[in-house]
């Protein structure tokens, strides 16, 4: 654990990573654009216009503009959600291997979508095809089920519970669509797999101004969450509305997740490690574990995009797919060093 | 603190399941004073506990706080007269003892506030008083259930309550440790003229520490008032069907409880 006066260097050296991988992810794909090119025809809009940005390729300037920065926008916008709705929930749960998952977003997201494919949904809103929008309300309807069903949140257990069951029970649904209707078998299984292939900046509009402000607001919120680890009675007597924060919470990092889930599919292990990773810098306080979460989760989900666009170009791997076979070794060597310290 | 009643309950009636867990229990309960609740398990110790604490919903004017409703109190104004020290705490997430001690201070911070030096301050007197300051930079994961218990009270003092709340604060606790605790809080009380309500298990503690007691069995107040006059030979033979004496603890000149094994 880090003590204070090291928190806001580190911070600042995960925003310096960041940049940087933002930059590589740039340059690297079917075109290899230098880096210098890739910094300058970003900064291009904000520097006055010379001869030097003449110089640079039509079709570099579109290549990152048009296909690589909206797909690397949202990528880092989902990774930031990723990360700090798995502390988030983490926290609620008073349990570090809890997710962003648990509440049966993921198996409510990929129902969702099973069903808008095999009806043949034809919808669009604000620019957003049918697919996203049914992710989102099945994540979504998927929470508030539970969290109905396990009596308002009232006690813990049951909500992890009913999520669990749910999300079997969705996810049994799921297969059942899939299982008559084997035309779109390929499509639900790529979509479940999770991929930015399909990112566009109409995306990256609608979905930052639901993450970015939902991630400010737990990031205000987070000394409650501190409290709420302590367990409930403690947290009350502390002045705390536990059951009423809680539920903000939850419907907080939940739309989160969501959103997440709508744009990129279901991308496993990002919210479980992130936090787990950051904790182990920053301790468990949540008013320093969010922030870093967010920044961690951006990282990892960049990285593991790059990789699943580039390591066997042309063809691309889905990002979920990445994701776990770099984070399941990660979490296993975590969960050793937690076992035996030192 | 100058009201009479620092805690006062009217007619208490509480039901879980279909269960009365407490039945018309009216108890007053003096500022400065080390009050023991005690009485069989199940008897609803723990529950009258909480009821004081505003951890459960109960109706409408039937506790009160230095004379007022508890239900008048936001969470956060009632977490600056009544500070909680439950029965087990567990904390899987490695604070250190410090962040939890400083925890206490939260009903005084505003939503952007950080602790400040004064704060600090407190939390620093509370460890010292509860003799967990050298531990400050420990991992709360780390200690044991002695220096964890400790903690809490320490984090309990740092909300400068009027009053204290603990529940069995000496369970798995070794007997040094029992006293130990028992001790700081009832000097506590009196130093600094803090309310204690304890719900306690060993009557000879209570005996030793209370300035008075209620004896609950089945969700009623079966006897109160000084320790002398509540513990006696045959209400511990009605309330937990035990054959005692009572005599003189030669150490503290107090009233002390022997009992058969039969």
């Amino acid at each position: 654990m880090i003590s204070g006066k090291y928190r806001k260097i580190i911070f600042t050296l995960l925003v310096l990573i960041l940049l940087g991988t933002i930059m590589i992810a740039g340059s690297l794909g079917s075109a290899r654009i230098s880096f210098s090119d890739v910094i300058k025809i970003i900064i291009s809009p904000i520097t006055p216009v010379g001869v030097e940005n003449n110089v640079i390729k039509e079709t570099s300037r579109i290549i990152i503009w048009k296909i690589r920065m909206p797909r690397i926008v949202l990528t880092v916008i989902a990774g930031m959600g990723l990360g700090v709705s798995g502390a988030v929930f983490q926290g609620i749960f008073r349990n570090p291997m809890a997710n962003p998952y648990i509440l049966g977003i993921s198996s409510g997201a990929a129902f969702g979508v099973t069903l808008g494919m095999t009806m043949g949904l034809q919808i669009t809103f604000l620019g957003i095809g049918a697919i996203p929008i049914s992710a989102f309300i099945g994540a979504v309807g998927a929470s508030v089920i539970v969290y109905l069903i396990s009596g308002g949140g009232r006690d813990i257990l049951p909500l992890l519970l009913s999520g669990i069951a749910i999300g079997f029970f969705l996810s049994a649904m799921m297969s059942l669509l899939m299982y008559f209707n084997r035309s779109q078998l390929e499509n639900i299984v790529y979509w479940t797999m999770g991929s930015f292939n399909a990112s566009s900046w109409q995306k990256a509009a609608i979905t930052a101004p639901v993450i970015l402000p939902g991630i400010l607001f737990l990031i205000i919120f987070a000394r409650d969450l501190n409290l709420m680890v302590l367990g409930e009675d403690s947290a009350s007597s502390l002045g705390i509305p536990v059951r009423k924060s809680r539920l903000i919470f939850l419907l907080i990092s939940t739309i989160i997740t969501a959103s997440a889930v709508a744009v990129s599919g279901v991308i496993g292990f990002v919210g479980l490690i992130v936090p787990h990773a950051m904790r182990i810098i920053t301790g468990p306080d949540h008013r320093t574990l969010i922030p870093y979460s967010m920044m961690g989760g951006a990282i990892l989900l960049l990285v593991s995009d790059t990789i699943a666009r580039t390591i066997i170009a042309p063809t691309e791997i889905p990002v979920g797919i990445v994701t776990s076979l770099l984070g399941a070794p990660f979490f296993l060597f975590l969960l050793n060093r937690m076992r035996h310290p030192k | 603190m100058r009201e009479k009643n620092v805690v006062q309950t009217k007619n208490l009636d509480w039901t879980y399941n279909g269960t009365k867990v407490l039945d018309d229990v009216s108890i007053t309960i003096k500022p400065g004073t080390f009050t023991g609740i005690l009485g069989p398990n199940g008897a609803g110790k723990t529950t009258l506990l909480k009821l004081i604490l505003n951890l459960l919903d109960n109706e409408k004017d039937s506790v009160l706080i230095t004379g007022k409703d508890i239900k008048t109190y936001s969470r956060k104004a009632l977490a600056k007269i009544e500070a909680y020290v439950p029965q087990s705490v567990k904390i899987d997430f490695n604070f250190t003892v410090e962040q939890v001690v400083l925890m206490g201070r939260t009903p005084f911070l505003g939503r952007f506030d950080r602790e400040s030096n004064e704060d600090i301050k407190i939390a620093e007197w509370a460890m010292q008083e509860t003799g967990v300051l050298k531990l400050r930079g420990k991992l709360i994961t780390h200690l044991s259930g002695g220096e964890l218990q400790r903690v809490v009270i320490a984090r309990a003092l740092t909300q400068e309550p009027a009053i204290l709340a603990l529940d069995e604060p000496t369970s798995h606790l070794d007997i040094h440790h029992q006293i130990n605790i028992l001790s700081i809080i009832r000097s506590l009380a009196k130093r600094k003229n803090l309310t204690i309500v304890a719900v306690l298990h060993d009557v000879n503690h209570a005996l030793e520490y209370c300035d008075n007691i209620f004896l609950l069995d089945q969700g009623k107040i079966v006897n109160s008032g000084s320790p002398e006059k509540v513990i006696t030979p045959k209400v511990m033979k009605e309330v937990y069907n035990l054959n005692v004496n009572i005599t003189k603890n030669p150490f503290t000149g107090n009233p002390y409880m022997l009992h058969d094994y039969a």
